[in-house]
């Protein structure tokens, strides 16, 4: 019955899903990102229908720079792949390997993060800010929505992290492991539409 | 350290409250279900104060009972108090009270969110409903169409009162979907297939789905209202580039899947409460699930029904016309199979099924009328006018409420272990349905002779004033017929409890084959379920038990927490920083919340057991 007895050794191969409070919560977290997919997709309707009202304030083909937002993908891209290896580290139960991953997850994340606090203070100086126009305004929030998940999902899997150094690798810790990483490819994802529909599609028109 | 975890487990250091603290801290879904069902109710009858009022106010013409802004405001108070504070918590009440029991389950998939999902929504309508006594009430209607509700034209604190409570309710709505989309997905009991599932989890099942997929686009637009009042941002400001028709398309995104996630969960009662007491199976159960669904699939693609005058053009009318006038077939699908199960059956009259069967031609009208509003070109006479409101109230009230009181009659035993007084329950329906018939029949007439509504008052000589005056004499019946209900519920309580297991002695369901209110963990011994309508088939083969699918032993339970509790004073805190521009309250009341999250991740709730000696005697699977 409790689902704290495991020794190390012992572990099932998936132990994220070896109990019912963890298959629970792995369901409940697809559920949630099914939640968010539908808040984004509002995100992204309000900003497809307000991106040509940019008023006063500079055009996207002005303000954009793909070089480094690229870089700003790759790095996320990258940082979700850290992920995939560390929850295949959990499936190996090498402990160690997998808070390397996460730690490698985490530090892409933080770096993504600068560049985009250094993207958005370039627009402010720019004259590019929340109340210039409506492109504006759904601009901000629709990639600082983004931009408040990758630093959520920073806290957390450092928090995890954490965890995993006093409590070791349970049937508790591992299904918390197990669902930030489908949250932090959730991000990814969001954020590969981003790319594509406010970047490139701002890009050429 | 992990045997100490698991002697933990086993040992019973769990703290457990009484009194005040027991309710602050509980986890346990039956204790959460009566907690909505207490504060449902309280914000029932603030809202139900309002439309009493505003029937008082247009009792004659031009009166001046109340003034045309304090007018405004109550409209805007009762709708919103009305579906987002009253409907949805007693749904979620009678939610809570029985989908555990009803697929064998000794809790929700998460007993925690359960409880956070509670104080979220209490202190999202505690935070709207405080603007009472602020002076800063929302006025700009329940939908909050911008430019009304932008900076510009409800300047003042009242629209973020309505911006921030709803968010934070929200939230709580929104846990409560996913969590019973998951209880449901993952905790039946063994046997209990999808196709066997009694026809109240179904529809709460399909109303979860759509609280997943449509809250959150409501939050969007909040966030979006709230930074256009707040931060200046430009959503909804013309002059900027900002779009109004734009919150007019997500509020309906939205709104209209909210009117399908009130109305399913009170389809799945009149189905329990019909099949009950017809003594028969309910008719055509696999047509009823797949009417279910098929109403939530068509709910997410009607939205702009509700803009057909804002000039979307001809063709996108035509097709949201078309769509609509669609949900006639499955709502008609359901309507037929609860004529069928009557139809022969050997029917009691008992309050509840008087509700129920009271239900069935009263929302048939409010179909009608939605088939009429369905057609664009007449809806372009229709808008606006008390015909509308007629019509939106025969749906909810004479829809969803009456089968709000058919649950609340039916499962009140389950929850009390008391059965209500069924004279009283009878006084109750009779004075509630001719008030109801009163009120709304005649605002048919009123919007066709073009009474607008939303209007404080009107004048004289217009024809207006006869029907007026009936309307109101409805209304103060319905008042009425509630004070009978707050009588019962008092009386009630004041007895000793008397149910039964299956105190109305036809239950077909699991929540029937077990105490009346259930013990904590509900089932002693999970039961395993041998077909549709588990308990009515084993009574029918003379058993007096379900037979058990475990062994007895030891029964885990989650331990009670106060970290939702303060979750959401803190949630409560930062609306109140936001509203009045105190960002170090609005910082400071999150961090309570984040910290309070870290605290939840950090330290693991191991629960705690009830031995098999501790359990009750005599309670079986």
């Amino acid at each position: 019955m409790s689902t704290h007895q495991h020794a190390e050794g012992q572990l099932p191969h998936e132990p994220e899903k070896a109990t019912l409070e963890g298959r629970n919560k792995i369901l409940g977290f697809w559920l949630f990102l099914g939640a968010e997919t539908a808040l984004f997709g509002t995100l992204f309707s309000a900003f497809l229908a307000l991106r040509h009202n940019i008023g006063d304030g500079p055009s996207p083909q002005h303000l954009f720079e793909l070089p480094m937002v690229f870089a700003a993908t790759m790095i996320l891209l990258t940082s979700s792949l850290m992920s995939v290896f560390a929850v295949q580290a959990m499936h190996r139960h090498k402990v160690k390997e997998m808070v390397g991953w996460l730690i490698a997850t985490i530090v892409l994340g933080l770096a993504f993060l600068g560049l985009e606090i250094y993207e958005f203070n370039t627009y402010v100086s720019e004259g590019h800010k929340m109340t210039t126009s409506a492109f504006s305004s759904s601009f901000y929030t629709l990639v600082g929505f983004h931009g408040a998940h990758v630093a959520f999902g920073v806290l957390w899997i450092g928090l995890l992290i954490l965890q995993i150094f006093k409590k070791g690798l349970t049937v508790v810790t591992a299904p918390k492991i197990y669902v930030s990483a489908i949250y932090w490819h959730f991000i990814d994802v969001v954020w590969v539409f981003i790319f594509t529909v406010v970047y490139l599609m701002g890009k050429v028109g | 350290m992990k045997g100490d975890a698991a002697l933990a487990a086993h040992a019973h250091t769990v703290k457990r409250y009484r009194g005040l603290m027991d309710w602050l801290t509980t986890v346990d879904h039956k204790k959460i279900g009566i907690l909505y069902l207490i504060a449902g109710g309280l914000f029932f009858l603030i809202g139900g104060l309002e439309a009493i009022l505003i029937r008082i106010q247009l009792i004659k013409p031009m009166n001046n009972f109340v003034s045309a802004d304090t007018f405004n405001e109550l409209i805007t108070m009762h709708g919103t108090t009305m579906i987002f504070l009253a409907a949805m918590p007693l749904l979620f009440a009678l939610m809570n009270a029985v989908i555990p029991l009803q697929i064998g389950a000794r809790d929700v998939a998460f007993p925690f969110l359960n409880a956070l999902g509670f104080w979220t929504f209490f202190f999202g309508g505690l935070l709207l409903n405080i603007s009472w006594f602020t002076g800063h009430v929302p006025d700009a209607g329940w939908t909050s169409y911008v430019p009304l509700a932008s900076p510009t034209y409800s300047e003042g604190a009242g629209v973020d009162y309505y911006v921030l409570g709803l968010q934070i309710a929200g939230i709580g709505t929104l846990l409560g979907g996913i969590n019973f989309m998951a209880t449901i997905i993952n905790m039946r009991a063994p046997g209990m297939s999808f196709m066997r599932m009694p026809m109240f989890t179904w529809t709460i099942f399909i109303t979860s789905a759509l609280i997943v997929f449509a809250f959150p686009v409501l939050t969007v637009g909040l966030v979006a209202l709230m930074f256009d009042r707040l931060f200046f941002a430009n959503f909804f400001e013309t002059a900027a580039g900002g779009s109004g028709v734009l919150w007019e398309h997500i509020f309906w995104v939205f709104g209209h899947p909210e009117v399908y996630i009130l109305i399913l969960p009170a389809f799945g009662i009149i189905s329990e409460v019909v099949s009950t007491f017809s003594r028969k199976r309910l008719f055509g159960y696999s047509s009823m699930v797949f009417a279910t669904v098929l109403i939530a699939f068509l709910g997410f693609m009607v939205w702009a029904h509700h803009m057909f005058t804002t000039g979307l053009g001809p063709v996108a009318n035509a097709l949201f016309s078309i769509a609509t006038m669609l949900i006639a077939v499955p709502t008609g699908i359901k309507i037929f199979n609860w004529l069928f199960t009557l139809w022969g059956g050997s029917i009691r009259f008992t309050a509840a099924s008087l509700f129920g069967i009271g239900f069935i031609p009263t929302f048939v009208m409010g179909g009608v009328t939605g088939v009429m509003l369905a057609s664009a070109p007449a809806d372009y006479q229709y808008h606006d006018t008390y015909f509308v409101v007629a019509h939106f109230h025969y749906v909810i009230v004479g829809g969803l409420m009456f089968g709000i009181f058919a649950g609340m009659f039916y499962w009140w035993p389950k929850m009390f272990g008391r059965l209500l007084n069924e004279t009283l329950g009878k006084i109750t329906f009779f004075t509630f349905f001719i008030g109801f018939h009163l009120t709304f029949f005649v605002q048919h007439f009123l919007g066709l002779l073009g009474m607008p509504r939303r209007v404080w008052t009107y004048l004289d000589g217009q024809g207006l004033n006869g029907m007026n005056l009936i309307s109101t004499i409805g209304a103060i019946l319905m008042g009425i017929a509630t004070i009978v209900m707050l009588i019962n519920i008092a009386v009630t309580s004041l007895k000793r409890p008397n149910a039964a297991n299956d105190p109305w002695e036809d239950g077909r369901t699991l929540e029937w084959s077990i105490p009346s209110p259930p013990p904590e963990y509900n089932f002693k011994q999970i039961p395993l379920v041998r077909g549709y309508d588990a308990w009515w088939k084993e009574k029918m083969e003379g058993k007096k038990a379900m037979t058990p699918a475990e062994p007895p032993g030891p029964i885990h339970m989650p331990s009670p927490s106060i970290l939702p509790f303060v979750m959401s004073v803190g949630l409560f805190i930062s609306g109140f920083g936001f509203i009045y521009d105190k960002l170090f309250l609005a910082i400071g009341g999150l961090a309570v919340t984040l910290i309070c999250m870290l605290l939840r991740s950090v330290f693991d709730d191991h629960g705690f057991h009830i031995e098999e000696h501790e359990q009750e005697k005599g309670v079986t699977a």
